[in-house]
Parts: C-alpha cells; sequence; structure tokens
C-alpha cells in the first residue's frame, strides 16, 4: 500500500495540475462575464468544488470508518485518519470563499443561511473528529473511538442539514432569497467541472501523500521501514 | 433494570450530582437578563432561545459524571466483561442520567420561564418540548461521553463533540416554545423532536456500547 500510494501520488498531482491550469485558464480567461454578477461569480471556481469536496471526504472518512469497524482493516483507518484535516481544509475553504462572495453579493459576509449553517456545522465535525484523534493516545483505542464518531456523525448530517434548512425558512423567509441560478452556460459550466476535477485530484494527491508518512509513522519499527531507501524513501 | 436502579440510588445519595447541573442551568437563565438587560419585551423574544440553550449546556455538564465514576471503580469493565447485553445496560444507565439531571430541569423550567416573561401559552409546550429533548439529548450525548470515558479531563473534548449533533434537537425544541408563544401551531415541531427520540433511543446505545467496549480495552 505504502509503494501503491507512492506510486498513484505524482499521477494524481500532475492531473491535478493539468485540470487546475484549464480550470482556471477556462474559468478566468474565456468564460463571459455574469450580466447580473460581473467578474465576482467567477469565485465559483474554487467555492463550489471545495464545498463539493467538504462533503465527499466526510463520506469517505466515515465509509472508511464504518469498513475499519466492520472488518478491521486497518488502512481504513489510516485514511480516514488522512482524510480528516484535508476535508476540514476545503470546508474552511468553502466558508471563506462563500463569505468573500457573500460580500459584493449580498453586502454582508455572513448570513444565517441554511448552507452556510450546514457547512459550518460540518467543520465542527471535523474539528471534533481530529480533537478526539488528537486527545486518545493509544492508536488503537483512538482509532476506533474516531470511527464510531465519524459514522455517528455521517448519520446526524441529513438531520442537522434538514433541520438547520427548515429553522431558515421559519426564521427568516427570503430576506435574501438565494439567487436564481439559470442553467449554467456551457462556456461557464465546463471550467467548473474542470476545476471539481482538479479539487478531487488534489484531494487524491495529499490523501496519498498523508497515506504515505501516516503508514510510516504507525510502522517505524517494521524491519520493512528499516530497510527503506532513506534518500529515495522506496 | 438493575443499572438504571443502582444509578438511581447513587445518585440520591449523592446530591452534588443532580443538583449542580440545575443550579448551573438557574444561574445560566439568570445571567441573560443581567447581560442583555431587564426589558420584558427584548426577555419574551429571547426565552425560549435562552431556556432551551440553558438546559442544553447543562447537560452537557452532568454528562461528564455519566461514565466516569463507573470507568474509574472498574464497574464498567465488570459490565463489559459480564456477558450481558451491553447495550440494555447502557440504555438503563442512559435512563437513569435523564431521570436524574434532565427531570429536574423540566420541572424547574416554568418557574424560570417566568422570570424570562415567557408568554402564558408556552409553558406547556415548552415543558413537553423539554421532556422530550432533553431525552434525546441525554442518548446523544452519552455518546460523546461513552467515547472519551478513558481521558481523565474531557468537559470541553465532550462538548465539541456533542454540541454540533444537538442541533437538530436545539431547532425543534426552541422552535417549538417560540411558536407556542406566538400562538402558533406546535404539533409538527413536537412530532419531529419526537421522532428524534426514536431515533437516539434506538441507534445511540449501538454506538456508546461500542465506544465503552473501546475505552475500556484502552483503559487496562
Amino acid at each position: 500500500m505504502y509503494r501503491l500510494a507512492g506510486r498513484l501520488a505524482p499521477w494524481f498531482g500532475g492531473l491535478c495540475l493539468l485540470s487546475l491550469a484549464l480550470g482556471l485558464y477556462l474559468g478566468l480567461v474565456v468564460a463571459p462575464a455574469d450580466y447580473e454578477q460581473g467578474d465576482s461569480y467567477r469565485i465559483i471556481y474554487i467555492h463550489v468544488p471545495a464545498a463539493w469536496m467538504s462533503m465527499f471526504v466526510y463520506v469517505v472518512m466515515a465509509t472508511s470508518s464504518a469498513i475499519f469497524l466492520i472488518w478491521r482493516l486497518k488502512i481504513a483507518d489510516v485514511v480516514a485518519e488522512a482524510s480528516a484535516p484535508i476535508g476540514a481544509a476545503f470546508t474552511a475553504v468553502a466558508l471563506l470563499t462563500g463569505s468573500f462572495w457573500g460580500k459584493p453579493m449580498w453586502g454582508t459576509w455572513w448570513i444565517w443561511d441554511a448552507r452556510l449553517t450546514s457547512e459550518l456545522l460540518l467543520l465542527f465535525l471535523y474539528l471534533g473528529y481530529m480533537a478526539l484523534r488528537g486527545a486518545l493516545d493509544t492508536p488503537q483505542g483512538s482509532a476506533r473511538a474516531a470511527a464510531i464518531l465519524a459514522v455517528v456523525g455521517v448519520v446526524n448530517i441529513p438531520i442537522i442539514h434538514f433541520s438547520v434548512e427548515w429553522w431558515n425558512t421559519l426564521h427568516q423567509p427570503a430576506t435574501i432569497s438565494k439567487l436564481d441560478k439559470p442553467s449554467m452556460h456551457i462556456s461557464m459550466l465546463r471550467p467548473l467541472l474542470l476545476m471539481v476535477l482538479a479539487f478531487q485530484m488534489l484531494y487524491f494527491h495529499n490523501l496519498m501523500v498523508r497515506l504515505r508518512t501516516l503508514i510510516l509513522t504507525r510502522e517505524s519499527r517494521a524491519s520493512w521501514v528499516a530497510e527503506l531507501n532513506p534518500e529515495t524513501g522506496n | 433494570m438493575r443499572v438504571f436502579k443502582r444509578d438511581m440510588k447513587l445518585a440520591v445519595r449523592s446530591a452534588g450530582q443532580w443538583l449542580n447541573p440545575l443550579l448551573f442551568f438557574v444561574i445560566v437563565v439568570t445571567l441573560f437578563p443581567l447581560g442583555i438587560g431587564p426589558g420584558p419585551a427584548m426577555l419574551a423574544t429571547i426565552a425560549p432561545g435562552v431556556l432551551w440553550v440553558s438546559a442544553l449546556l447543562a447537560m452537557m455538564l452532568s454528562l461528564d459524571a455519566l461514565f466516569a465514576n463507573d470507568f474509574r471503580d472498574g464497574t464498567l469493565e465488570q459490565m463489559v466483561l459480564s456477558g450481558h447485553p451491553l447495550t440494555v445496560m447502557v440504555l438503563g444507565k442512559v435512563m437513569a442520567h435523564w431521570v436524574i439531571s434532565g427531570l429536574p430541569l423540566v420541572l424547574l423550567s416554568p418557574l424560570l420561564g417566568l422570570l424570562m416573561q415567557l408568554p402564558e401559552e408556552a409553558y406547556l409546550t415548552l415543558l413537553a418540548s423539554l421532556f422530550l429533548g432533553t431525552l434525546s439529548l441525554s442518548f446523544i450525548g452519552a455518546i460523546g461521553a461513552a467515547l472519551i470515558v478513558s481521558l481523565n479531563q474531557g468537559g470541553v473534548l465532550l462538548s465539541l463533540l456533542v454540541l454540533p449533533l444537538t442541533v437538530p434537537v436545539l431547532i425543534f425544541g426552541s422552535g417549538a416554545v417560540a411558536a407556542a408563544g406566538m400562538g402558533l401551531e406546535t404539533s409538527a415541531h413536537l412530532s419531529m423532536l419526537m421522532a428524534i427520540v426514536f431515533l437516539s433511543v434506538s441507534l445511540s446505545p449501538l454506538a456508546i456500547a461500542g465506544a465503552l467496549r473501546v475505552g475500556v480495552a484502552a483503559g487496562r
């Protein structure tokens, strides 16, 4: 697995750079400005992929945690541990870029909109997961406890999301209605999809790199680690 | 059932365990008028939220001790090893916790509602929503308490883990009280709370039992 991750990492990284370059070029240069929002809409090329990834990574984390709980597969736990900080970073980026966009568009950095709130709560879930991992010192215990938390979290996310949505519609009906999304023109959609691909690849690349580090840390006493070439790491 | 009785007995004999969260609840609610100002109109608008958030925090405070004592003196280990289904014993323990720390909050809440100028129509809903809400809070919170059982100091971590998960309870609970205060229909909120109760009572013992096994294994 260590070797596999090492072999895959540059491929994901390369694909990421490629689609990132293409997506940014198409998104920032080629795609026309929005007739209503001008150029500031272009932040969606960062914002939307980050928001998607924030959820995708949590699902990956919870799935691998469940796999770890059921089949005691050690690598699944490593995947979950490696994913958590990356997912938290994506969530933070989504929130930050969202508020940068919200300032010119809605005139405020933050409103208690349903989506914003559930994204914020998602960030709290990530942070709680990482805090629990950090607090438990035995690797065995922390792995299974964190896995239980991740699974509990994924059961709760839909409940949280819908309750927040309902709460919002109850309290502030359409003070700021969400901008109607006309079906996007293809020249805007194509870079967006490319950027999503780029973010996906970025995640996989980071995941592979972190997997290698974590495997090395955990197996630091195993003989195969001692036999690795310190220069190349292979 | 035995576990339930035992925990009840222990709680009755140590008054601090159930009295402290209750006092905390009262004091936190008292702080709000002092911090915001005593205008009755203002207090009446924020009353549902204040009462609910304070109750939530008081529940968090009481969760710390739920498994910690039993873990320290080895009772928990005996429970895990005893061969009886751990989920059932967990059910007993959490029910006892609710009777000890949840129910007193519910019973005291009308008095605090009075202090907060809560509109008259809302009292029944306040009782009902807190009754259902604290029950599910006990179960959801117990997951967190079980996860950190092997740690010595887990108070802040516990809140960090559990509070995001309690958001739906808070929303529907305070929503119900606010709606009742405005003379609106509350059955939708209360049925959602009921659904959360059923869900948490049926599912969370599994997670709690799993987490306790991990904790006991890690603590040895």
